[in-house]
């Protein structure tokens, strides 16, 4: 039995935190769909550089929220327990090895900084299950759907800047296909998991975005991905949409999450007092 | 071992909030930040409804979520179970507000008064600048606690040795105690009555134990 207030929305996160989950996914997934499509890719500089200063952005977002922002080293004290320190180390090593490659032009050092990335987005993920107080952020598969969102943004957004500069193969389009459809079963699994666990109103308002990142981030994008490839003169153009979808959905959806649908679990009696027993 | 617990006696509250009154004036703490509420609730449907009054606050939890995901090493765990904030070291990231299943952390991010924007003499003199921008919360009294024992008292049993809001409860509803001592009064309560504690399927294990009826004879 559960009895008591009602669950509300946490109000400690807020737009700024939901940025570094946005930011930071899709410059992850940026990272990992250039390195995947990096045989392929000319200019490899500017995708690097465009990822390290997304996930930077979205870090420099989080830092405006904290209360001693003068302290912030010592988000690094406790690897032991925190995924927020760990997602901290893993971005200094991820930065320290992104800027190194472009300094010496050293692509494997890319690599490496994508790899890095895989690893921050993951902590991401870890963070919001790590929050016990949040039923809808707790439920374990919220991970895979954190990790594979930024997947599919950051590779919509490969796609759609590639598209733009006439250099889209079909590596990159590809790894799109594989994202979106990852996401897609990451978060189906995700929300199936939700039905009994979270607040009926973190799934009223969690609901119109999944559905928004399924028809448009998911279908519409494959939609468009196969025209393009089927029709080569809207190559450039359904690249760009479809890229685009892929990654405006995503960011809807955990902006929600985060600044929405985190709904605490209120308080509940198992049991009732019986009162003159004493 | 000592774990320093906290039993409410559901049966026993009338919501007087005297408990919340007690722990603002002792600790000081801002409009709008509670570290011991009471929680008015309304049960059922008419016409059996039932009103419930219920403390809340830190459950100082064996398994503290709220210290596993704190970045800084700010929040700590006492070898007696109390659950502590280091405010030199926090960074105000309320990670462990939203870690937190019973809502029990705040953050204010700017000083805030009573009466305005200005402090009343008895706010600037207690105002602390080291509690803004950090994350707050009970403390169990751990100064008279450790104050108390200090000096060969008891806490939960001699005042001056027990947490703010226990020795203001007009109707002994609310009781503090060592929890691992068989012949304290928390664990003669356990006892003698039975008791939940809050969300306990999340595995912290709170220590905020709340009676809600008498064992039945003979029930161990």
């Amino acid at each position: 039995m559960s009895f008591g207030p009602r669950p509300w929305q946490q109000l400690h996160w807020d737009e700024r935190a939901a940025a570094n989950f946005i930011l930071g996914g899709t410059g992850a997934g940026l990272l990992v769909a250039w390195a995947v499509s990096a045989a392929v890719t000319p200019v490899w500089q500017a995708y690097l550089l465009a990822g390290m200063a997304s996930i930077g952005l979205g870090l420099g977002a989080v830092w405006l929220e904290i209360g001693r922002k003068l302290r912030a080293i010592n988000v690094f004290f406790h690897p032991q327990t925190s995924w927020m320190t760990r997602e901290a180390m893993v971005a200094v090593l991820l930065f320290g090895s992104g800027l190194a490659a472009l300094a010496f032009g050293l692509r494997a050092l890319g690599f490496v900084a994508a790899l890095l990335a895989l690893g921050f987005v993951y902590c991401q993920g870890r963070i919001l299950h790590a929050s016990k107080g949040i039923p809808a952020w707790r439920e374990p598969s919220v991970t895979a759907f954190i990790v594979t969102t930024g997947l599919a943004e950051g590779a919509g957004a490969f796609l759609a800047a590639s598209a733009v500069a006439g250099s889209a193969h079909r590596a990159g389009l590809a790894f799109f296909a594989l994202a979106a459809v990852a996401r897609v079963l990451a978060w189906s699994r995700y929300r199936a998991r939700l039905e009994h666990g979270a607040s009926r109103r973190a799934l009223e308002v969690l609901d119109p975005a999944g559905r928004m990142l399924v028809q448009l981030g998911t279908i519409v994008p494959l939609v468009l991905a196969v025209a393009g490839l089927a029709f080569s003169e809207f190559a450039a153009p359904a690249g760009i949409f479809a890229g685009l979808l892929a990654l405006g959905t995503g960011w809807a959806l955990k902006f929600v999450l985060v600044t929405r649908a985190a709904f605490n679990q209120g308080f509940s009696l198992p049991k009732l007092p019986v009162r003159g027993s004493r | 071992m000592t774990r320093w617990a906290m039993v409410a006696d559901l049966r026993r509250c009338v919501g007087c909030q005297t408990c919340t009154a007690a722990c603002k004036h002792t600790n000081a703490t801002p409009p709008e930040v509670q570290w011991r509420r009471v929680l008015d609730m309304e049960v059922g449907e008419y016409p059996e409804v039932q009103r419930v009054f219920v403390p809340v606050g830190c459950m100082h939890c064996a398994d503290p979520p709220c210290m596993h995901v704190c970045p800084s090493t700010a929040t700590k765990q006492r070898a007696d179970g109390i659950v502590t904030i280091d405010y030199d070291l926090c960074i105000g990231c309320a990670y462990c507000a939203v870690a937190c299943p019973y809502q029990a952390r705040y953050k204010t991010d700017a000083p805030s008064f009573a009466y305005g924007e200005g402090p009343i003499q008895s706010e600037a003199a207690r105002f602390d600048d080291g509690r803004i921008g950090v994350a707050t919360k009970c403390t169990f009294c751990s100064d008279r606690v450790d104050a108390g024992l200090e000096q060969g008292l008891t806490p939960g049993i001699d005042p001056q040795a027990t947490p703010a809001c226990v020795n203001s409860c007009i109707a002994k509803a609310l009781h503090f105690g060592d929890a691992e001592d068989p012949a304290s009064n928390v664990s003669q309560l356990l006892a003698e009555n039975q008791f939940f504690r809050m969300h306990e399927e999340l595995g912290t294990d709170p220590g905020f134990y709340y009676l809600w009826d008498k064992k039945a004879e003979g029930a161990a």
